[in-house]
């Protein structure tokens, strides 16, 4: 597959004390190009730390990370704004960067003109402009204004201009920064339309959001950025779970294992732990998928199984299996046990395992955290892991709530609606957990 | 240098919108609107005019007379010089937002300045030209014209860029360059007669590069013939060394600007 990014051992390193040096800088910068050479490393501060990734063609390529991880760096390296103080990075095909919108707008001067100025700035030339001009203000919604002064415009309009105009540069390569925060919520929609469209014409985007569901929703691959260092690269569901996990319970979590930790957005009063005697242990918890393949992300409508390795050193006669549901907020969705059920214990000693399964997983998309546990009848518990445990759910539905009963809708008399198109959910099977940890 | 040129002619369009974005933006708003470029120089000259034949009416050498329309020849291509050179000091920190958010091409912003200046330059010209005419010294000497025109030209944009660039680094520049360019007007024969100066200040006058455009304006304008040419031509060789050097500067800096803007 052709390339359209290569960022190669990408650093970038800033001067922190920006008048102290004024001089020695700029000498440096006279002899070497470089305005850090000459400076101690305690005057610098590196706000990229060897990055490398290669985006492929075609591909929506998203990068995550906190305020300060160096996201918009790494963008402003990509757009050629600024150039990276080691390492290299190639871009194949035009390039248009949405970093902020109407950045080179006069605001004296008409929104027609600003366009011809802009689009002229980003690269088209005069033909292009006045070919595309019609469309770009169609776009942008702005027919009734376009021949007054730019600074009459409301933030919203001047945004939907700058937006409108970079998006019909039609770029080989296209990178957001953090943009579509502007506009009302259908202009937010159209602007994500617009680059479906671009990314079904097989264009490359790269974003820079915050916005984890956008890129849940639209990114191939991501890449999260901690403290200007690459902490994870790969699956936009793993990777973003991991960032969620990294950022509810910081770095430990994290190193505890990927699949241990639960996010601590669990309310107050769910608190996650483990106690019990011991005398039944559970070893190990595994969420398996139909091909019994493990998973953290499910989709609804397919099974899931909750397998628990269980151990009793000596022999126990009395013990209940137990399965706990919560939503991320500690709400219980559901919880039953083998004696609820009815199941009676009768003998166990030595290895085993326990399988729960749901045969349908009718939850709405979340995250879930799970209590799994092994106790006496009267509940004195011999091992309860409680929240240690936590999978996702993703649908292409974004109903509310927690429970998705089986249901579909039936109209009668005059009521005329156009049925959806059937968008099956997403295909997970396929999904490499390990890809690039 | 050549590559610098080349980067110019790349982005030809883009300087050519934005020279008469600037032209458009300047005026709008105003009453008068474009007449703004025709009445400022007369303004100026008003001033000037108040100032030297009622407020110190100080005697002029035959060369000089009428006063008013030799003051005017000068004037107006430094009034080009002075602006561009103030604007361009600016304009990278004002356009800092370009900089830092848009691939642009930061050298194209000096240039503009320069040259939105020499558009209201040309623009003021017919004023003088009407003038010269009324008192009959409208010669062939015009054809002329260009040569210092061009020499300032590439002097202008050489010093621009320089500016441009240093001041991104030293905000005081911005501060200063108010005072030198002041000094330096001083320096120049605009107000006096360049061949009246004798003795040191000549020697001073004659190393000052705009000292021989002006003379060279004055001499195809006002004096209906031109004799400066040797003056003009090592001007001419010292506006490419300023803006080789400036090109030199600017693409060397080139790389700190959007950070430091």
């Amino acid at each position: 597959m052709t390339r359209a990014v290569t960022a190669q051992g990408v650093s970038k390193v800033y001067r922190r004390f920006l008048h102290k040096n004024q001089l020695k800088t700029l000498k440096s910068a006279l002899v070497s190009r470089s305005l850090i050479r000459d400076l101690r490393p305690d005057q610098t501060f590196t706000a990229l730390h060897d990055v490398s990734f290669e985006v492929p063609r075609g591909t929506t390529f998203g990068v995550i990370g906190e305020n300060g991880s160096g996201k918009s760096t790494l963008l402003k390296l990509l757009a050629g704004i600024t150039r990276p103080t080691t390492g290299s990075i190639r871009v194949e095909g035009r390039i248009s960067a949405l970093i902020e919108l109407g950045a080179g707008f006069h605001p004296e001067i008409s929104g027609r003109e600003n366009v011809a100025i802009n689009g002229i700035m980003l690269g088209l030339s005069r033909r292009e402009i006045e070919r595309r001009f019609d469309e770009i203000v169609e776009f942008a919604e702005l027919r009734p204004f376009i021949d007054a002064p730019v600074k009459t415009y409301s933030s919203g309009m001047y945004a939907r201009l700058g937006f409108a105009v970079a998006i019909h540069v039609d770029p080989e390569v296209l990178l957001i920064d953090e943009v579509l925060a502007v506009g009302d919520e259908s202009f937010t929609r159209k602007c994500l339309d617009k680059i479906g469209e671009f990314r079904r014409r097989g264009k490359t985007v790269l974003i820079v959001t915050h916005s984890l569901s956008l890129v849940d929703q639209m990114c191939d691959d991501v890449l999260w950025l901690r403290k200007g260092a690459v902490a994870d690269r790969g699956d936009p569901r793993r990777v973003v779970d991991a960032y969620l996990t990294y950022v509810a319970g910081g770095e430990e979590a994290l190193l505890r294992g990927r699949s241990g930790a639960a996010p601590a957005e669990a309310g107050a009063g769910y608190r996650e732990g483990r106690w019990g005697g011991r005398e039944v242990e559970i070893t190990g918890v595994r969420l398996l998928d139909d091909r019994g393949q493990e998973r953290h992300v499910f989709v609804p409508g397919e099974p899931l199984t909750v397998a628990l390795s269980v151990r009793a050193p000596r022999e126990v006669d009395d013990f209940v299996f137990g399965v706990g549901l919560f939503t991320a907020d500690g709400v219980n969705v559901y919880g039953t046990n083998t004696h609820l059920e009815e199941h009676r214990a009768r003998r166990f000693v030595g290895e085993g395992e326990v399988r729960f399964v749901v045969e349908d997983l009718r939850l709405v998309e979340g995250t879930y955290l799970l209590d799994v546990a092994a106790h006496r009848k009267d509940g004195t518990p011999y091992d309860y892991h409680r929240g240690r445990h936590s999978f996702r759910v993703k649908s292409r539905v974004k109903d509310v709530g927690s429970y998705r009963p089986a249901h579909h809708w039936e109209f009668l008399g005059g009521i005329d609606l156009q049925r959806p198109q059937a968008r099956p959910e997403l295909d997970l099977h396929d999904l490499d957990e390990d890809a690039g940890g | 240098m050549l590559a610098q040129l080349r980067t110019l002619f790349r982005y030809r369009l883009l300087i050519q919108s934005l020279v008469s974005r600037e032209l458009k933006a300047r005026y709008r708003g105003s009453v008068l609107g474009f007449f703004w470029s025709f009445i400022n120089p007369l303004l100026q000259l008003l001033t000037y005019g108040l100032v030297f034949t009622v407020i110190l009416p100080v005697h002029h050498s035959p060369e000089m007379e009428p006063y008013l329309l030799f003051f005017f020849c000068g004037i107006l291509p430094w009034t080009w010089f002075q602006s561009s050179l103030t604007e361009s000091s600016g304009v990278l920190i004002a356009s800092g937002n370009l900089l830092k958010k848009v691939l642009f091409p930061a050298e194209v912003l000096p240039v503009v300045s320069v040259l939105s200046n020499l558009a209201h330059f040309l623009l003021g010209l017919p004023v003088l030209l009407v003038f010269l005419a009324a008192t009959g010294r409208l010669s062939w000497s015009l054809v002329l014209l260009p040569l210092p025109l061009l020499v300032q030209l590439v002097l202008t944009l050489g010093l621009a860029l320089l500016v441009a660039c240093l001041t991104v680094h030293f905000r005081d520049i911005q501060n200063i360059l108010g005072h030198l360019l002041h000094l330096w007007f001083f320096a120049s024969p605009v107000l006096y007669y360049y061949g009246a100066v004798t003795g040191r200040a000549r020697t001073l006058l004659r190393l000052n590069p705009m000292s021989h455009v002006l003379v060279s304006y004055q001499e195809i304008l006002f004096q209906g013939r031109f004799q400066h040419g040797r003056g003009l031509a090592l001007t001419a060789v010292a506006a490419a060394l300023a803006f080789a050097l400036g090109a030199f500067l600017f693409d060397r800096l080139r790389d700190t600007l959007p950070e430091e803007v």
